[in-house]
C-alpha cells in the first residue's frame, strides 16, 4: 500500500480535509474494515468502489459516525476532520453531522414540506436568525441541489410529491442547507434514470467547488465520470487509491485491474 | 488476474479484433517482402499482385477501426482493455501505412525494368527490406506474446535501417554524380529507400504501442535516430 503516495504525486494537491489512519471496523465478531489508511481532499470528488460488502459504504458512514446507531459496531483508529479527532469524547455527532452531511441511496425526505425538508437542519442547528433569513438559507440549499426551478412555486408541497429524481435532489439541498464541510454520497443515483443521474453528477461536480464529496458508487463508469480520486476496496482493505484517470487507465494491483475491466477475480 | 471477462461476449470481441490484427499482419509482411523480391526480380506480375493486395489490407484496417469503437461503445473498456483497444487502432494505421508503402515500391518496378539496373541497389534495399520485415514480424509477436522486452528490442534496431538509408542515399548521389543517365533510375530506388525507411519506423511505432499495451507507460526514453540524410551534401570538387 506504500506505492500509493507514489501514484498520487502528478495530481494537484489540495489540503487535506480528512486524514484517516489504521482505521478498523468490526461488526461483532466480523471484521469489516482492515487497517484503511487514506487522506480525503478538500475541494475534490472521491469515489469509493468495490464489489459488494468490500466495506465501502461501511467506511464511508465512519466518516460522519453513523456507524455510533449501531450497536455492535465498533470503530478504532483515528479519523481527523481538519486534524480534529472525530471520534474524540468531546465531539457531539450531532454536530460532527452537519459539518459532514450525508445523501443515501434511496431518496428519503421528510414527510413535511418541500420547505421544511431543507429548513431543518438550519433550524436545528440554528442557523437563521429570522424567517426572512431561512427563506434565504432554504433558496439557496434548493439552487445549489439544482431543484429550485421546479420546485420554487409549490415550496409548500409535500416533498414525498416529488419524483425519485427530485426527491434525490431535495435530498442533497437538505444536505447542503447546513453549509458542511464535506458531503458524503451512497449511491446517490442508485435509485435514479439516466436523466436525473445526469443532474446529480453536474451537481456533484458543482459541489466539489465549496465541498470535499466523498461518494460510494457501483457504477464504476459514475465513478471515472465524477471523481478525481478513486478509492478500491476489497474485503475490507482498501487496495488502492489514486487518481481516477491512472485508476482507470493503468491500475497498480491486479486486484483493482480484475474488477474494473469486469474480470472473473 | 484471470484473463477472463464475466461477459464472455466481451472476449469474443476482443478475440475478433485480435484475430483480424494477425491476419493484416500477415498480410502486410507478406506485402514487403513480395515488393522487395518483385523489385530485385523486375518481376512486374508480382509487383502487381503487391498492388492489389493493398486492397484488402485497406478493408481490414476499415474494419478493426469499426470493431473497435464499437467496443469503445458498448463495452466501456477500462485499464488493459482500453490500452488494448487504443494500440490496436494504432498498430492497424500503422500496418495500413507500411502496406501502402509496399504498394509504391511495387509501383516503381516496372519503370524501373525498363533501364539499366543500378549495381548493388536492388541487393542493398532487399537486404533492408528484410530487416524492416523481421522488424515487423518481432514486433508483431511482441504484441501477441505481450513481450515488453522484444518490443524495446524492435525499437532499437531500427537505427540499423537508418544507417542502411543514409548508406543508399550517398550511394545513389555519387552515381548520380558520375553519370546524368543514373538520375532517373537511382531517383526511383531513392523513393523505394524512403519507404523502406519509413516502414521501419512504423514496425517502431508499433513496438512502441506494445510496450504501452504491456506496461501502460510509453517507452521512456526517445529512440535512437540516424537517418543523416537531410544534412548530408556530397560537393563536386
Amino acid at each position: 500500500m506504500n506505492q500509493m503516495t507514489a501514484l498520487e504525486k502528478d495530481v494537484d494537491t489540495n489540503e487535506i480535509k480528512i486524514n484517516a489512519s489504521n482505521v478498523q471496523v468490526f461488526y461483532g465478531e466480523s471484521h469489516a474494515i482492515k487497517d484503511v489508511n487514506v487522506q480525503i481532499e478538500d475541494k475534490t470528488v472521491t469515489a469509493f468502489i468495490g464489489p459488494s460488502g468490500c466495506g465501502k459504504s461501511t467506511f464511508l458512514r465512519c466518516l460522519n459516525r453513523m456507524n455510533d446507531t449501531i450497536d455492535i459496531c465498533r470503530v478504532e483508529g483515528e479519523i481527523l476532520l481538519d486534524g480534529e479527532n472525530i471520534y474524540d469524547k468531546k465531539v457531539d455527532p450531532v454536530q460532527l453531522r452537519a459539518k459532514v452531511g450525508m445523501v443515501f441511496q434511496k431518496p428519503n425526505p421528510f414527510p413535511k414540506s418541500i420547505y421544511d425538508n431543507v429548513a431543518y437542519g438550519p433550524r436545528i442547528h440554528g442557523l437563521a436568525k429570522n424567517k426572512a433569513d431561512l427563506d434565504e438559507i432554504v433558496e439557496r440549499a434548493l439552487r445549489r441541489g439544482a431543484i429550485w426551478n421546479e420546485v420554487k412555486d409549490r415550496l409548500h408541497a409535500p416533498g414525498t410529491g416529488l419524483s425519485g429524481g427530485q426527491q434525490q435532489r431535495l435530498c442533497i439541498a437538505r444536505a447542503v442547507a447546513t453549509e458542511p464541510e464535506v458531503l458524503l454520497m451512497d449511491e446517490p443515483c442508485s435509485a435514479l434514470d439516466p436523466i436525473a443521474t445526469a443532474q446529480v453528477e453536474e451537481l456533484i461536480d458543482e459541489l466539489k467547488q465549496n465541498y470535499s464529496v466523498v461518494i460510494v458508487t457501483h457504477s464504476m463508469q459514475q465513478a471515472a465520470r465524477v471523481s478525481q480520486k478513486t478509492a478500491f476496496f476489497h474485503l475490507g482493505n482498501l487496495v488502492e487509491f489514486g487518481e481516477t484517470g491512472q485508476i482507470f487507465t493503468n491500475p497498480v494491483d491486479p486486484r483493482t485491474e480484475s474488477y474494473i475491466t469486469g474480470r472473473i477475480g | 488476474m484471470s484473463d477472463q471477462h464475466i461477459a464472455s461476449a466481451f472476449d469474443r470481441d476482443l478475440e475478433a479484433i485480435q484475430a483480424r490484427i494477425m491476419k493484416m499482419g500477415g498480410l502486410v509482411e507478406a506485402a514487403i517482402r513480395d515488393a522487395a523480391t518483385s523489385l530485385e526480380n523486375s518481376d512486374e506480375e508480382l509487383a502487381e499482385q503487391v498492388r492489389k493486395g493493398d486492397l484488402a489490407i485497406d478493408g481490414l484496417e476499415e474494419l478493426i477501426n469499426e470493431e473497435a469503437a464499437r467496443v469503445i461503445a458498448l463495452r466501456a473498456p477500462t485499464a488493459i482493455d482500453l490500452r488494448l483497444v487504443l494500440t490496436v487502432m494504432k498498430i492497424s494505421g500503422n500496418l495500413e501505412r507500411i502496406a501502402d508503402y509496399a504498394k509504391n515500391i511495387a509501383k516503381r518496378t516496372g519503370v524501373l525494368a525498363q533501364m539499366s539496373p543500378v549495381p548493388d541497389a536492388a541487393s542493398a534495399l532487399r537486404r533492408m527490406a528484410r530487416e524492416v520485415e523481421l522488424m515487423l514480424k518481432n514486433a508483431l509477436d511482441s504484441y501477441i506474446q505481450r513481450d515488453a522486452e522484444l518490443a524495446e528490442d524492435v525499437i532499437q534496431r531500427d537505427l540499423e535501417v537508418d544507417q542502411m538509408y543514409n548508406a543508399l542515399f550517398r550511394q545513389f548521389l555519387t552515381f548520380m554524380m558520375e553519370d546524368p543517365r543514373n538520375i532517373t533510375p537511382c531517383m526511383h530506388l531513392h523513393f523505394i529507400a524512403k519507404n523502406v525507411e519509413r516502414m521501419g519506423d512504423h514496425a517502431t511505432s508499433i513496438a512502441e504501442q506494445v510496450v504501452y499495451l504491456v506496461t501502460g507507460d510509453r517507452p521512456d526514453e526517445s529512440r535512437p535516430k540516424a537517418d543523416l540524410t537531410s544534412e548530408t551534401a556530397i560537393l563536386d570538387k
